[in-house]
């Protein structure tokens, strides 16, 4: 619909932010798609520029691309200089002729939603996949990047969004296997607890990383990346899973990175993060790069307009604190054993959730969500009835089913795998969740395909669900459709009790806007709703009172009006002992 | 002292192609492969060992020909299961399946001809001790490759770079690939020395344990290997001690029979698998050490992303 009126918003940022819309684009675009020339005169040009469009822009670049093919040479004050790089996995373009240019010593955003191509153009400058088109240049020269080992001896180092430790060895063997075979690995262990302790990442050199918190995790990535000595750090969602704080304690060793002359490749989708450490920003939307911008003079929603194509739905909200009435749902002093070994234990959890309101609960994962979230649905029973109560009911004994038909629904973390079976088509995993509560999906034993399929339909339509075909298997769909089609199933009979774990993860804007306006629209309506989330920007936006969940720990609720992020962080790391937590 | 000694020589005997085996199917697990084709690799060593060496008269080129016919065994699973990404388990199975058929036929003209024993060590002086010379120093061959291969396998998987990669790769091939560790060849180079392992431990049947061949002869000692692999969490000192612990207990209810104890015999003969499931599960007690110590990505397919 965007695309019809194609505009470019090229916004100038010398004379404070004005807006204009010119009508004849690919003039204005010009400058801006010379790296060459722009990027050099970065530096001297007050105004670097910031663009956002559609498709002719594209077109513009790959002329110019292909134009640029015949230059052999880069500008060599760029540490870094890609040009055309492409990928295709079968018919599927992962990244379409992606430019990039890195300086040294500069912290560089990589933006873009989920599934743009950010994570195939970095595994191409790492060497873990080879681009089928395209160049690198490296300190001006042109290279070829044949696999990770290579991409490091270069200077290239990278920190992983899902990291690639090996639980079962130690901090120091972790290390070493990233390292040069050669390297002694006594020396090894002194040399990462003293590049730790100087960067105030500190490390044992003999833990095991199967006992390390996540966030000491993500201290090995980065200490591993460190001792190869890089010139260039890509960091890939590295604060995914930080509270603000740790967040904070990041950006000070990266700015000290950056300031000792090492570019970082800061790859992100979170763009308040972006907007205050990153120098530039190159955007990625459906493999092509679509704008390059300074983050610090542009807002979060110009730079999200940009990711996404599109304007992103604004969320409408008014926190409402005050509650009325009895809680819908109660869970009452309700301590639960840990699973297993890698399991959290609940202790003494105490929430009321009352009609009208969207409470949400924040935590870094592993600290209990998932078990608190099973507790309530019935996956996992209460040691005793009275501890979950549902509409006045004492439910902690009863199964998932059962507390489904009293009224409540539950939408669980995992898309694929709990709240869908992957291969199924969408019409019967209607039935996996709805046939104990909508009679008309059954006739006796017997299976009404019929009904489902016209539920389908209404899920569709009510929740712009994206499919390819009438009744596709759940996995072919996109995650942010394959949420919305879970999230409309759920929500179709009105329910007044809704519990939901990690509403919008890894879910594109556009779906999670949806999701979260259908969340509070129902609240609106008298829902009471419980949110679990990772994502503080979210709670932030949706919920009307907040606490946190820190090692099987729940803080008590605050009026979001009443709280803020730091305050939130620190619940998050634990920090809430002192103001006793029970009511 | 000569009854004592007889049971300890036999207790040697039985233990060192469980150890062998075992040995070299922890360092396949430990690259995460799961080859429960252990039973088939052995009996097509029994067999390639027994005709070898009877064709020639020489029983270590007979060894060497087992080990040969154990890797080409391990190829051919390797093969499939790491180039093809087949299901480890079905093709495990299968490659039981292949070798305890192969060897019958290969076998065929030579049930119930006399065999060609390796020859025991022997160092003058040394070897005359008494108990204790031809214990530990008047064996053969096998013996002494089973115990250096023990810490062998120790020392490489624990001390060298390369044992550490094998490790990390059995803990998580996605995370060593993506390191640029080459997966798939240090898998190729597990599974074979599984299959040289197994290749040896068939030879010990046939040339040492009893020197002949019969059909089926390694008689399970295959799958007994793999559980000891499994009890022992992955840790070649416990295969160690599972091995003996097997074989003293198979040997003493031999002895408890002979002598007619009024237990059922076939109590008895269970035995042996009993007292090492239990020993082995007690010494798994602690669930942090055999977490660590167990390959998490144990029978899963690898296939990079290209």
């Amino acid at each position: 619909m965007k695309r019809r009126h194609i505009s470019a918003i090229v916004r100038l940022t010398h004379n404070n932010a004005e807006m204009f819309q010119i009508p004849e684009r690919a003039s204005s675009c010009l400058d801006i798609r010379q790296p060459e020339k722009s990027f050099k005169k970065t530096s001297e040009l007050a105004n670097p520029a910031c663009t956002a469009d559609g498709e002719t822009t594209y077109s513009f670049l790959s002329n110019w691309s292909k134009n640029r093919r015949t230059m052999q040479t880069a500008n060599p004050d760029d540490l870094l200089t890609l040009r055309g790089l492409t990928k295709s996995f079968g018919s599927f373009k992962a990244n379409d002729g992606v430019d990039l240019s890195i300086r040294p010593g500069e912290i560089h955003a990589l933006l873009g939603e989920n599934g743009a191509g950010k994570s195939t153009f970095v595994k191409m400058l790492y060497g873990a996949l080879q681009p089928d088109a395209g160049e690198i240049f490296w300190r001006g020269k042109k290279v070829e990047i044949p696999n990770p080992a290579y991409a490091r001896e270069l200077g290239i180092g990278m920190v992983f969004q899902h990291f690639s430790l090996f639980e079962a060895l130690t901090v120091a063997e972790n290390i070493a296997v990233a390292l040069p075979p050669k390297t002694s690995f006594k020396k090894l262990s002194t040399d990462l607890e003293t590049v730790s302790r100087e960067y105030g990442l500190p490390l044992k050199a003999g833990s095991h990383v199967y006992d390390l918190s996540v966030g000491q995790r993500q201290r090995i990535e980065i200490v591993r990346c460190l001792l190869q000595q890089p010139d260039l750090i890509i960091m890939d969602e590295p604060t995914s899973v930080l509270t603000p704080q740790e967040v904070e304690e990041l950006f000070a060793v990266l700015r000290k990175l950056s300031s000792e002359g090492k570019a970082i490749l800061y790859i992100s989708h979170k763009l308040e993060e972006v907007r205050v450490l990153c120098e530039r920003a190159t955007i990625l939307r459906h493999g092509k790069v679509v704008g390059a911008c300074i983050p610090k003079d542009e807002t979060a929603s110009s730079i999200a307009r940009m990711m996404v194509g599109s304007d992103i739905h604004q969320i409408r909200h008014e926190p409402n604190a005050a509650h009325h009435g009895e809680p819908l749902l109660s869970v009452r002093n309700l301590s639960l054993p840990a699973r297993d070994t890698f399991g959290t234990p609940l202790r003494e959890v105490s929430l009321d959730l009352y009609p009208g309101q969207i409470a949400g609960i924040a935590g870094i994962a592993g600290n209990g969500q998932t078990e608190l979230f099973d507790v309530i649905s019935g996956e996992t029973l209460a040691p005793s009835a009275e501890d979950v109560m549902l509409f006045g009911q004492p439910v902690g004994k009863l199964g998932i089913s059962k507390r489904r038909a009293i009224g409540a629904v539950f939408i669980s973390e995992e898309r694929l795998g709990q709240a869908t079976v992957a291969t199924m088509p969408l019409s019967e995993n209607v039935f996996l969740t709805r046939h104990s509560v909508n009679p008309d999906l059954k006739a006796g034993p017997l299976l009404r395909r019929g009904t489902a399929k016209a539920l389908l339909d209404k899920i569709t339509t009510e929740l712009d669900v994206r499919k390819s075909a009438a009744d596709p298997a759940a996995q072919a769909l996109s995650g942010g459709n394959l949420q919305k089609f879970i999230v409309g199933r759920e929500v179709l009979e009105d329910p007044k009790v809704i519990i939901v774990n990690q509403p919008t993860w890894g879910v594109d804007a556009g779906s999670a806007a949806r999701i979260r306006q259908t969340l509070i629209d129902l609240a609106a309506n008298g829902a009471a709703i419980l949110v679990i989330s990772q994502d503080l920007d979210e709670l932030f936006e949706i919920a009307d009172t907040m606490a946190a969940i820190a090692e099987g720990n729940l803080s008590k609720f605050e009026s979001v009006a009443k709280t803020n992020r730091n305050a939130i962080g620190l619940k998050m790391s634990g920090i809430f002992a002192a103001e006793g937590t029970h009511p | 002292m000569e009854l004592t000694l007889a049971i300890l020589l036999t207790i040697i005997t039985a233990a060192t192609p469980l150890l062998l085996a075992a040995t070299g199917e922890l360092v396949v697990e430990r690259s995460g492969v799961l080859n429960l084709g252990v039973e088939g690799m052995m009996i097509m060593g029994a067999v390639g060992g027994f005709v070898m060496a009877y064709l020639t008269g020489n029983p270590l080129l007979g060894i060497a020909f087992a080990v040969l016919l154990g890797m080409a065994m391990a190829l051919l699973f390797g093969f499939l299961v790491l180039t093809f990404a087949t299901n480890q388990y079905a093709t495990g199975l299968a490659l039981t399946i292949l070798g305890l058929g192969l060897a019958a036929l290969i076998g065929e003209g030579f049930v119930g001809r006399a065999g060609i024993r390796p020859p025991n060590l022997y160092i003058p002086g040394i070897s005359d001790i008494p108990f204790i010379g031809p214990l530990l120093f008047g064996r053969d061959v096998l013996f002494y490759i089973s115990i250096t291969l023990v810490a062998g396998v120790m020392w490489f998987l624990f001390r060298t770079r390369q044992g550490l990669t094998l490790r990390a790769i059995g803990d998580n091939h996605h995370s060593a690939h993506a390191l640029g560790i080459k997966v798939i060849r240090y898998r190729y180079l597990a599974v074979l020395f599984g299959g040289a392992c197994a290749g040896l431990a068939g030879a010990h049947l046939s040339l040492v344990y009893t020197p002949q061949w019969s059909e089926n002869m390694t008689a399970g000692r295959g799958w007994i290997a793999l559980a000891l692999v499994v009890f022992a969490s992955w840790r070649p000192l416990r295969v160690l001690a599972g091995a003996y612990l097997f074989g003293a207990v198979s040997i003493g209810q031999l002895h408890a029979q002979a002598i007619g104890i009024a237990i059922p015999s076939q109590a008895l003969s269970a035995l042996p698998y009993v007292a090492t499931i239990i020993v082995l599960v007690i010494i798994s007690q602690n669930r942090r050490l055999t977490m660590i110590n167990t390959p998490a990505s144990l029978g899963k397919s690898f296939v990079p992303d290209r």
